[in-house]
């Protein structure tokens, strides 16, 4: 459990942010100067707030009213910069191992081997970080981190300096990092795709303030809480199994409680849970079920909220037996169907709408729809 | 040629023996005071700054003799010393290397200082967060990062004193095989008639003594700048 209460002002800029996470991987969300990185800093105690308090497990590391501040070498916070910031003069196992120095026998719960092998940096343990990959180097410093046994971890945009090929190469050791170890996480991260994929929770920052916090799937659904930039990647965020694949098209059926839905082919085994992102503006709305269409997801739903966004277009949530999907529309369309709360209709979605281009194969994976 | 005299030879290992010790007693204030004006934010901080580089711009025969009035067994630094420790500069051979430290004392702390303020701090915040307290990150990531620069504060720190003169000769006198270092020895040469071929001769051991330096420097300065560099 992570407890974060605190006030800081930084020159002009005022942050104030307060919030509880008990998640597994508990994203920072918000445009850059918003105050993300500010919060984890003060966590990790590179900062010390003006006020307030902070508190992993009931451990308190800081709390201006009773003057007590835990210094940052003994709060045992891991931290993954975004530029890495391996040691220059030692080689990547030094530089592994340098954590372990200062953790006491007892508190040492990371094994060497387990977090070489889950990062799969073991064929670079002789060299210096210079002749490493970005994407190499940020590996090599996430197992840094989780060598000097943390017991909150935190993650500063360790994907925003890497390109897109080296982004798919990383998320999925983050997927593992977040299921496979009992580490909460704190992850920094101004980008939807990234956001929507890892987090169990989420926290949205703007300007300073906090604006929004709980689990993915509730916080996602909310279209306004996006920079404008981003909005056309917000939309629901369904977790859904493997029901089957389709071999004859190439396909594989994910179910949940809205129903049965196509996407191409994963390399997953049946039963397995895969977390689907399905854009707002890739949901088209019926009213009644279409006949000769291309599209082969066709969900039955309500109307369960109405939102307009400026004037010229609508955002739906719609309730699927349960499962909330978000649609954005036109409002030429919205008054044509004369859609409203309660109304019957159907959720409509190309399975070309999710993009395969961002998976990898044999790592437990997100399908999102971008 | 080289058929030195035993006096010659003692000027060739004197100096050598000062050089040294003024370079390995200055470094860890060196470091020390380097670190203050890198890292440090305090009132007096440029005069700190003005009495360290103070030796660079006086004439060396003033530092001599300031050295002579307060490090001299009637001095107050000199006599305390003297009373408690029975440390004795004067007319020794220590006071030699004390001149010559002092002398050195600037172009090691500068060289140092440039290093220092090149170390990347973000590296030391990330070493705080893996769990080393302060004085280990200085250990093991500071200190080796600034390693090519305390290399160099000490080449340039050995190299002053192996030249040094007018300081050493006001403060310690020249007295052969105690104080009569190089510089002395060769001067002591140019005194005297006849004196050509010694003073020729400890000027090629003296040449040679400052090439090696330098060399040896050259390579370690590489050998670090590689590890760290392409590290």
């Amino acid at each position: 459990m992570l407890l974060v209460d605190i006030h800081h002002r930084l020159g002009a800029f005022d942050l104030e942010a307060s919030f509880e996470s008990a998640g597994r991987l508990t994203a920072l969300f918000g445009p850059s100067g918003s105050g993300k990185t500010s919060i984890i800093n003060a966590i990790a105690g590179l900062i010390r707030p003006d006020s307030g308090r902070i508190a992993v497990d009931g451990r308190t590391l800081v709390d201006t009213a009773s003057r007590s501040f835990v210094p940052v070498h003994r709060r045992r916070v891991g931290f993954v910069f975004q530029d890495a910031r391996l040691f220059p003069h030692l080689s990547v196992r030094s530089n592994l191992l340098y954590g372990g120095w200062f953790t006491q026998q007892s508190e040492r719960y990371a094994e060497f081997g387990r977090v070489v092998e889950m990062l799969g940096i073991g064929h670079l343990l002789a060299r210096r970080p210079a002749l490493l990959s970005g994407g190499e180097k940020q590996r090599v410093a996430i197992g840094r981190a989780l060598l000097a046994s943390p017991r909150l971890l935190l993650m500063d945009e360790p994907l925003a300096s890497l390109d897109d090929a080296r982004k798919s190469e990383i998320m999925p050791y983050l997927e593992r990092l977040r299921d496979e170890t009992k580490i909460p996480i704190v992850y920094v991260s101004h980008s939807i795709a990234e956001v929507a994929r890892l987090a169990t929770d989420i926290v949205v920052m703007a300007n300073g303030k906090l604006t929004a916090s709980g689990p993915t799937g509730e916080i996602m659904r909310r279209l306004d809480l996006l920079p404008p930039e981003e909005v056309g990647e917000g939309g629901a965020v369904l977790d859904m199994r493997v029901l089957g694949h389709d071999e004859a098209f190439g396909m594989t059926v994910l179910g949940a409680g809205a129903g049965e839905m196509r996407v191409p082919r994963i390399d997953r085994p049946m039963g397995a849970a895969v977390r689907v992102r399905i854009r707002a503006r890739d949901v088209m709305i019926a009213t009644e079920r279409p006949k000769g269409l291309s599209a082969l997801n066709i969900l039955p739903g309500r109307v369960a909220e109405i939102s307009q966004v400026d004037g010229t277009q609508v955002d739906l949530k719609l309730d699927c037996h349960g499962d909330l999907l978000v649609s954005r529309i036109t409002r030429q369309s919205f008054e044509t169907l004369h859609l409203a709360v309660g109304r019957e209709v159907f959720a409509v979605i190309k399975t070309v709408a999710f993009d395969r281009a961002n998976l990898s194969p044999g790592a437990p994976l997100v399908l999102t729809s971008d | 040629m080289l058929d030195l005299t035993p006096d010659e030879w003692n000027a060739v290992h004197l100096s050598i023996k000062v050089g040294l010790w003024a370079m390995a007693a200055s470094l860890p204030f060196g470091i020390g005071i380097a670190l203050l004006l890198a890292r440090g934010n305090f009132w007096g901080k440029s005069l700190l700054n003005g009495v360290v580089h103070l030796p660079l711009v006086l004439p060396p025969v003033v530092t001599g003799y300031l050295l002579l009035l307060s490090f001299g067994r009637r001095g107050p630094i000199g006599s305390l010393l003297d009373q408690y420790f029975g440390i004795v500069f004067s007319f020794r051979w220590t006071g030699a290397a004390l001149a010559c430290a002092i002398m050195g004392f600037p172009l090691m702390v500068r060289a140092i200082r440039l290093s220092i303020e090149a170390v990347d701090r973000r590296l030391e915040a990330a070493a705080g967060t893996l769990g080393a307290s302060p004085l280990w990150v200085f250990a093991t990531v500071t200190l080796p990062l600034i390693l090519p620069g305390v290399v160099a504060g000490m080449i340039l720190s050995f190299a002053k004193a192996m030249g040094e003169f007018g300081a050493t000769i006001t403060f310690v006198s020249n007295i052969p095989g105690e104080t009569q270092t190089l510089p002395s020895a060769i001067y002591t040469f140019t005194q005297v008639p006849g004196g050509d071929a010694g003073a020729m001769r400890l000027t090629l051991i003296s040449i040679a003594i400052s090439m090696i330096a330098l060399v040896v420097s050259e390579i370690f300065a590489r050998r670090i700048g590689q590890r760290v560099d392409a590290g």
